[in-house]
């Protein structure tokens, strides 16, 4: 069972909880931490978004650091392994790490060094991996974590996802005429946008009979648009392809999509599911609780499913009620029991980038 | 793994005479950010001769890697914000984009990514695009180090590497 990578350890610090298993039981009771930014906030306006309150800061670090830090920290700790040791690798997920200290005189904004902050934090000898590959990076994070893994280069891998918000990115998705202001609708006939989150999440690979697998797992573009996704849902169509050659559908749980709530997106997916033949696999999207936390939300995404399939529950797709898509998907705003060991991750985003993983549950099947 | 050609735009290259002398008109290419020029052009270089080109195929992965990212459009963008944020320039932010563009141009629809590192590293490189060949399907790769630590200091190399 050499080549079964799995999960060992998980951490999250996100605005709904100071751990994973906070941030899960805080969804379970439907909480959300969406909330329409202050008037004269120096982020913007007219947008709803899911942020931190509390924003101290470790030791000459900045804050994206801290929250990375802390995350990896939780995982690292449950997982028990020495992260000092050369045999584990560091890999960070993001889009725009500590773009809020661009200009500063005082900090860097590099990603590159906020990655090798992180990993020598740990007192790791290797050169961190920095994997931003747009709205999948956390997806594309984790499978690049089982493909080291699996190349025998590392014993483990420590994925770390982090997101923190600032007016630059939220003009930014707002001059594309991305965001709500309201607490987004994934799927919705009345969908009108994303709502931008920050969070930090991280899980612990390694090889393992015990825990949840990441069994499979592919990375498609549609070559079609760089920020509009395609009609037919190419590049999704083709990652759901290609992890169903690994799992008999009857055996999934869910699919956990990405559901931002943009009018295309969610459209893209739908047209997606149909064509690969998962129409009736019941589905969710957990951004109406943590809102779209960029190089986070594949790794938060993915725990928050994994402790969801653990107690056998399908998560509701909180702002959902009429359906907005073209095509038949099962969806709900409820909560609903499951009885798979495995579910499939799904994620899509600008530069026309799709993934999807496969989790599977460990132990006699 | 094998390199089976590679090509170096230096830095400092007149871009748009490099594009007028070597391709035909492709308008998209004036929006573009200069992470995304260098790349796109670097690959019309490594690819003019291919006689099998803009036929879509799944088996070809597009793999950047850089120190810098996007931090020269990540300026732009942000002299735009108190004035009127400009959606174009925004867009280029993101350091995948670059594959992106590469991938539509060729009907690349194979796996398409972006990594940062902290330099460059041939045998890292070389580690992580033989990773990416774990993939079922993907038997050769656009592997690119483009790194713009401004407009005109760039380093930009761009190879083609089968399985």
């Amino acid at each position: 069972m050499k080549d079964r990578i799995a999960c060992l350890g998980y951490g999250a610090l996100t605005p709904l909880g100071q751990t994973a298993r906070q941030t899960y039981e805080a969804v379970r009771k439907g909480e959300s931490a969406l909330g329409l930014l202050p008037q004269g906030s120096p982020l913007g306006q007219d947008a709803v978004v899911s942020l931190f309150e509390d924003r101290s800061v470790l030791d000459n670090l900045s804050f994206f650091d801290t929250i990375g830090i802390k995350a990896a920290s939780q995982a690292i700790e449950a997982s028990g392994i020495d992260p000092s040791s050369p045999r584990v690798s560091f890999i960070l997920s993001t889009i725009k790490g500590n773009i809020e200290a661009l200009g500063s005189e005082e900090s860097d904004y590099s990603i590159a060094e906020s990655a090798a902050r992180i990993a020598s934090y740990f007192h790791n000898p290797n050169p961190p991996l920095v994997v931003s590959n747009a709205c999948i990076s956390g997806l594309a994070a984790l499978l690049q974590g089982r493909r080291m893994l699996l190349s025998g280069r590392c014993d483990y891998a420590v994925v770390i996802g982090a997101e923190v918000q600032s007016r630059f990115i939220i003009s930014g998705f707002q001059s594309l005429k991305a965001v709500s202001a309201s607490p987004c609708k994934p799927f919705d006939d009345s969908r009108d946008g994303l709502n931008l989150g920050e969070a930090s999440a991280a899980i612990v690979l390694g090889r393992s009979e015990e825990g949840w697998e990441i069994a499979d797992g592919a990375v498609r573009n549609d070559a079609y648009h760089i920020s509009s996704p395609s009609r037919t849902g190419e590049g999704s169509y083709k990652v759901l392809r290609y992890v169903l050659d690994s799992i008999d559908v009857k055996d999934l749980a869910f699919v956990n999509v990405h559901g931002t709530a943009t009018l295309f997106n969610d459209e893209m997916e739908a047209v997606a599911l149909d064509r690969a033949g998962l129409g009736d696999i019941p589905i969710n999207s957990l951004k109406g609780f943590l809102g779209h936390t960029m190089g986070a939300a594949g790794v938060i995404e993915s725990i928050l499913s994994i402790l969801s399939c653990e107690d056998g529950v399908v998560l509701p797709t909180r702002g959902f009620s009429e359906i907005g898509v073209s095509r038949h998907v099962n969806i709900s705003s409820e909560e609903r029991p499951c009885e798979g060991r495995a579910f499939i991750k799904l994620m899509s985003g600008f530069g026309g980038v799709n993934g999807a993983l496969l989790f599977r549950k460990g132990g006699r099947v | 793994m094998r390199v089976i050609r590679t090509v170096n735009i230096p830095s400092g290259t007149d871009l748009v005479a490099l594009y007028r002398e070597q391709m035909e008109e492709y308008p998209k290419f004036f929006k573009m950010d200069i992470l995304c020029k260098l790349g796109f052009l670097g690959t019309e270089l490594l690819l003019k001769s291919d006689p099998d080109r803009f036929v879509p195929r799944e088996d070809r992965a597009v793999l950047t890697f850089s120190r810098f990212g996007c931090e020269c459009d990540d300026r732009h963008y942000s002299g735009t914000i108190d004035d009127y944020p400009s959606p174009a320039l925004f867009v280029y932010t993101l350091p995948n984009i670059v594959s992106g563009e590469i991938a539509i141009r060729n009907r690349y629809e194979g796996e398409t990514a972006a990594f940062i590192i902290e330099k460059y590293d041939f045998e890292r490189i070389r580690s992580i695009v033989g990773d990416v060949f774990q993939d079922r399907k993907t038997g050769s790769a656009i592997v690119a180090w483009i790194d713009c630590r401004t407009e005109t200091e760039w380093e930009c190399q761009v190879s083609l590497v089968e399985k």
